[in-house]
């Protein structure tokens, strides 16, 4: 997927994260702030590009404010913020395709 | 990703909570809380802004969490919003064990949506008919067409009022002896009775009024309800003591079951226990007390 425009996807309560997406210069430009950084820092980092990777986006510069969010909410804030960088977060999402 | 059992249409469901897909922080753990089901909010706890967010959110717990033995069931938004059928395709891709319809109003409402969850259940190579179907009650319309609702789909397993709606319907403030509500929570179990689907009472939601809730769940078991509807997981110890059969039942619907069968079998129809006149009308009756006895693992017998 192709970033588009600016987008935000999750809050900074405890066991969630912010996440925001924009434009980037043709690579992955990730900047990560984390309550958990020491513990889960690494693990955090792995998730985020496994999940842009797995929805082909290749140019983004994205931002995580981490709160102790489980595996599975940091997928589906950053699916979140991408699908909504292209006004494509409301409908006819790929569940269990992309998305999974 | 956790494998689901089969949804039971017919279970144990004294408690349901409600909890904001939205709110990583709550649907985490929320099947440590011992509830028989829990509720994930797509609609009113959602704000009109973050429901795209709400459904990644719920995707990704629904494949993630091992809720156990909890029931999982979705709220989706109502038929007269744009969110409702992206919703129901979430839940089947996810494998909720059920849908609740918000604002039910008719037969009608809840086969569109039976047949928007039916074609999800075909994209998503789902089994057709795993996903169960219960109804809210929210309007006076929803009460009176109460039994069409009920019966309109075999995925239908119970109804709910929503005392929040229903009462700003009525112009009606929620009253301690519950009369505002008397006449709805009436029809409404009448109704499901005659249906054959379980029903389940509104939510309590002054949560400083310990005393005013224990009334209400009395009220409700009282009246018949199979469960109520929780915000809070404070709330869910005293439902699951007031709705366990006491120890005097669970003996006496034992003695009852055992005396039926030897006086039938000797071709006996009306006798008595205890001084009491039994016939074959109370024998459902001590037979379900023996099942939720089971259920609430305060007997663990062989006679049902």
């Amino acid at each position: 997927m192709v970033i588009q425009k600016p987008a935000v996807a999750g809050t900074v309560e405890s066991s969630d994260a912010l996440v925001s997406v924009e434009p980037g210069d043709g690579k992955i430009e990730l900047t990560l702030t984390s309550s958990v950084m020491n513990q889960y820092g690494r693990q955090i980092r792995d998730t985020v590009l496994e999940t842009l990777e797995r929805l082909d986006v290749k140019s983004v510069k994205i931002n995580i404010v981490d709160k102790g969010a489980l595996d599975c909410t940091l997928k589906a804030r950053v699916e979140c913020a991408v699908f909504r960088s292209s006004d494509a977060s409301e409908k006819d999402i790929p569940w269990g395709g992309v998305i999974r | 990703m956790i494998p689901r059992p089969k949804p039971e249409r017919f279970r144990l469901r004294r408690t349901m909570i409600f909890m904001s897909a939205q709110k990583p922080g709550l649907i985490k753990d929320a099947y440590i809380y011992g509830v028989d089901s829990i509720m994930l909010d797509l609609e009113d706890a959602v704000a009109e802004n973050q429901k795209d967010a709400a459904r990644f959110s719920l995707y990704h717990a629904l494949k993630t969490i091992d809720y156990g033995d909890t029931e999982v069931i979705v709220r989706i938004n109502g038929l007269d919003t744009p969110h409702w059928q992206e919703d129901i395709r979430v839940c089947v891709a996810g494998g909720a064990d059920g849908i609740r319809i918000a604002k039910c109003e008719s037969a009608q409402d809840v086969k569109t949506v039976e047949a928007a969850v039916e074609a999800a259940e075909k994209e998503f190579g789902v089994e057709v008919g795993r996903t169960l179907l219960m109804a809210a009650l929210e309007s006076p319309k929803g009460i009176l067409n109460a039994y069409e609702i009920c019966a309109a789909s075999d995925r239908m397993f119970g109804v709910a009022i929503s005392g929040g709606d229903f009462r700003k319907c009525m112009q009606t403030k929620p009253t301690p002896d519950g009369i505002d509500m008397v006449v709805a929570r009436g029809q409404m179990l009448i109704a499901a009775r005659a249906a054959g689907v379980q029903c389940f009472d509104t939510v309590f939601t002054n949560l400083d009024d310990m005393a005013g809730y224990e009334a209400e769940v009395r009220q409700n078991k009282a009246m018949g309800f199979d469960g109520k509807s929780l915000i809070n997981p404070k709330q869910i110890r005293l439902v699951h003591e007031i709705f366990a059969p006491t120890e005097k039942e669970i003996l006496q619907a034992e003695k009852i079951v055992r005396a039926y069968r030897e006086q039938s079998a000797a071709g006996v129809g009306v006798f008595t226990v205890d001084g009491k006149m039994i016939d074959i009308a109370f024998i459902p009756g001590a037979e379900r007390t023996l099942k939720l006895a089971r259920a609430c693992g305060l007997w663990e017998g062989d006679l049902v």
